[in-house]
């Protein structure tokens, strides 16, 4: 899934302004084709730890399509927060509130469908879940902005910020319906959640491939074009070409493979078919959220203002202010992106949940920030991929489903992520110290 | 510039300060009193850790003061809003204000024990409620957490005779949850070692997250391809994780699954049949029991002669004097205790259940 990602990204070396990117391109094999090397180091962490466990679990379970469309709709949560976290990282900054405000926000939108539109529309109303997501989406921008204003233009730094709003959204969440657990949610809105209504079936998720992969394809086209318009360097025709059926088989084995989960045989029965018909489930509502964020926001990150704003703010701050960046206001608006994007995880996990809950979101905080910095994000600024932290939250996804699988228990897995984690960074820390000499 | 700086940081501290005055003037109501008048002089005084949390103003605290009303008792309170320190002070002011009983809901068993060694020393009783403060001076009243356990695996036993069980256990660091875990084995062992039952999958949950629970037992049905029969859950948020899990295999109802609370959420899922049991712990009969042994306590009365109580060694190693009450397994089949009790409207209970499914819903 997150193959769609990295073969739309692969051809640049998003860390840096394009410029530079060019001047570098001489070292290597591996550099004139400009695949970014830190990606694909992370490819193949990911493919040897899904060996490994497809080799250890018991009953090998781990490499069937079942698992591996259930380990994309656990992902998904994180990913989406993830791509926020990038920017902010990236701009030297760190939101530790991000758990904390899914927690309010869900619970905003729980009480929302649950207790307030029934009496005013009618229980299951069409309209409910478009109410309650602009509601979750506003009220995560609004507090995603209050706290980056505060960041911002009084300058308190971002990790006391977001400190004081771990602690003061989390009591606000238990304030919403003080302590009790909303449930059920709305009907429509459980789609975003996934399950088997919540995917698009076998046909439509062939469609999306298929778009992802001519959207690939006229990437690399229009990009050529551009270089060659303005006389950079071209990237040899054979790695343009390998990159692009790599790319796109990737996308359509992944395809393929997911759409071999069919609709379990409850679910069948209760739908009324033929005991034994094979449907597939296809993607999954969340996931598609996902790698859409995922996709916005590589292109917010690297085609819009703002997000070379963002880059140049991190890379070196007061560089950008001399610049005549508006530093401030681009850094509200990053916190406002964020809020944006924990209010659409909060939306996935209460409709996947089918329930809100105060303690919704508790430590995903960490998990979020772990994806960020696994996927190479640094907190020293300025460096950092939207698709690098997507693949660093499957990453740790995948080992925690995996551990599960094995059956290892809760405190050893967190044992198992942070030596990753840490293994990561410094893994990370010696190729980049190596390159820079 | 410096003035727009100023303006905010100005603003920003009106806010907090509003915030604050809000909650004093929670805190302020909590301590009032509402005693019927300290007919024989006594008073009994009760600390709360964190009286936001529901359910203290709404089910323990109107019954500790009933108890304590029917005995002509004074109550007064305080509230710690959740800090430890705060308790400390609250203590020895209960004291100063008269009480001649504490009833303590400790914010922190361990950091709570100087003040209730001190209150013991000047001769006052303290009765640690709800949660252990390891002090054998002190008398524990709680719900007996080894009978839910044993209540949830009956339940689901009675159901689900043999076949694959799941364990979906609370946290790891949670003295709580291995003691129900203890209590659901109890009931279970002989079926696991005689292979009637097989144990597929077990696991802890970090903080009793519901959605962490989700995701286990996803991956449970995955590694036993579906092959589940009963799932023993702890208490009734991871329990909503598990039924969301099954749900999407459209395993909801076919599959046991237990719980413990009483939650709103859980009782409508008993109704509606996903899940088989909430074990309930009715908070109003831990005050009023709270209430009643803290007027025996002032009136002199020893530890050993208050009734219904047993010794239990505690996990730091005390013999403490303690009263266990019993909790309630609601099933489909009596769910009208629930409704009878207020805790939970035929509305709230019933939403979404077919009509002449459960007796209580009609």
């Amino acid at each position: 899934m997150a193959d769609t990602e990295i073969s739309t990204t692969t051809d640049r070396a998003p860390e840096a302004p394009p410029t530079e990117g060019e001047r570098r391109s001489f070292r290597d094999t591996l550099r004139s084709a400009e695949i970014d090397a830190r990606l694909a180091g992370m490819l193949i962490a990911l493919a040897i730890i899904w060996i490994v466990f497809q080799i250890v679990t018991p009953g090998h379970t781990f490499l069937t399509p079942r698992n591996l469309w259930n380990l994309s709709v656990q992902t998904s949560v994180v990913a989406i927060m993830a791509t926020g976290m990038v920017l902010i990282i990236v701009e030297r900054h760190i939101d530790l509130s991000v758990g904390a405000v899914m927690a309010v926000v869900g619970m905003v939108m729980g009480a929302f469908q649950h207790d307030f539109l029934p009496d005013v529309l009618r229980f299951d109303h069409p309209l409910t879940w478009v109410m309650t997501l602009a509601l979750g989406l506003v009220l995560g921008a609004v507090i995603g902005a209050f706290q980056g204003v505060i960041i911002a233009y009084v300058g308190v730094p971002s990790f006391i910020v977001t400190l004081g709003g771990f602690l003061v959204w989390r009591g606000l969440a238990w304030r919403v319906a003080s302590g009790q657990t909303i449930a059920p949610m709305d009907s429509h809105f459980r789609l975003l959640g996934g399950g088997s209504d919540g995917s698009i079936g076998g046909t439509w998720s062939w469609v999306v491939g298929i778009v992802a992969c001519v959207g690939i394809v006229a990437l690399q086209l229009t990009k050529r074009r551009q270089r060659a318009r303005y006389g950079f360097r071209l990237r040899p025709m054979w790695a343009e070409i390998a990159l692009g059926v790599a790319g796109c088989g990737a996308v359509l084995a992944a395809i393929w493979f997911l759409n071999r989960y069919y609709v379990p045989a409850g679910i069948v029965a209760q739908r009324g078919l033929p005991p034994g018909t094979n449907v597939s489930q296809g993607l999954a509502i969340p996931v598609l959220l996902a790698l859409g964020v995922a996709v916005v926001m590589t292109f917010i990150g690297t085609r819009r203002r703002f997000g070379r704003y963002v880059y140049a703010i991190g890379g070196n701050p007061e560089a950008a202010e001399l610049a005549g960046i508006k530093t401030k206001s681009t850094v509200v608006k990053t916190f406002t992106l964020m809020g944006v994007l924990v209010a659409l995880a909060a939306a996935v996990q209460i409709a996947r949940l089918n329930a809100a809950v105060g303690s919704l979101g508790t430590g995903i905080e960490l998990n979020v920030i772990a994806a960020a910095v696994i996927g190479g994000t640094s907190f020293t600024g300025g460096i950092g991929t939207i698709a690098g932290a997507v693949l660093g939250a499957l990453v740790m996804q995948s080992l925690v489903s995996g551990m599960v699988l094995m059956g290892i228990e809760a405190p050893l897995q967190d044992v198992v992520v942070g030596i990753v984690l840490v293994l990561a960074v410094a893994l990370d820390t010696i190729v980049r110290r190596r390159a820079a000499r | 510039m410096r003035k727009r700086r100023v303006w905010a940081l100005l603003g920003l501290f009106v806010l907090v300060l509003a915030a604050c005055g809000g909650d004093e003037d929670g805190g302020g109501e909590a301590t009032g009193t509402t005693g019927g008048g300290g007919g024989e002089g006594i008073t009994v005084g009760v600390s709360w850790n964190n009286y936001n949390e529901e359910r203290w103003a709404k089910w323990d605290e109107p019954a500790i003061v009933g108890a304590l009303d029917a005995a002509g008792v004074k109550y007064i309170s305080s509230d710690a809003g959740s800090s430890a320190e705060q308790q400390l002070a609250d203590v020895e002011n209960l004291i100063s204000q008269g009480a001649n009983a504490l009833i303590i809901l400790a914010q922190d068993g361990e950091a709570i024990r100087p003040a209730v060694a001190s209150a013991l020393e000047q001769g006052i009783p303290v009765i640690a409620y709800d949660r252990l403060i390891e002090d054998p001076g002190a008398l524990y009243i709680t719900f007996d957490n080894v009978e839910v356990g044993r209540l949830q695996a009956q339940a689901v036993y009675d159901q689900v005779p043999k076949g694959n069980y799941v364990f979906i256990k609370g946290n790891s660091a949670d003295a709580n949850a291995d003691f129900v875990h203890s209590g659901q084995l109890e009931v279970l062992q002989d079926a696991i070692d005689s292979g009637d039952i097989k144990n597929v999958g077990e696991s802890y949950t970090d903080n009793w997250d519901p959605a962490v629970a989700q995701t286990n037992m996803e991956q449970f049905l995955t590694e036993n391809n579906n092959d589940v029969q009963a799932v023993v859950a702890s208490n009734d948020g991871m329990a909503g994780g598990v039924v969301a899990a099954l749900e999407a295999q459209g395993l909801a109802g076919e599959v046991a699954v237990s719980g413990q609370d009483g939650d709103l959420a859980a009782l409508n899922r008993v109704a509606l049949g996903t899940q088989t049991v909430s074990v309930w712990k009715d908070a109003r009969l831990l005050g009023q029991a709270a209430g009643e042994a803290a007027v025996l306590l002032a009136q002199g009365t020893p530890l050993e002669e208050i009734p219904d109580t047993v010794s239990f060694d505690s996990p730091g190693g005390n013999q403490m004097t303690s009263i266990f009450l019993t909790p309630e397994a609601i099933t489909q089949a009596n769910l009208n205790v629930v409704v009878d009790a207020g805790w939970i409207s035929t509305d709230e209970l019933c939403q979404g259940v077919e009509a002449g499914t459960v007796e209580v819903c009609g």
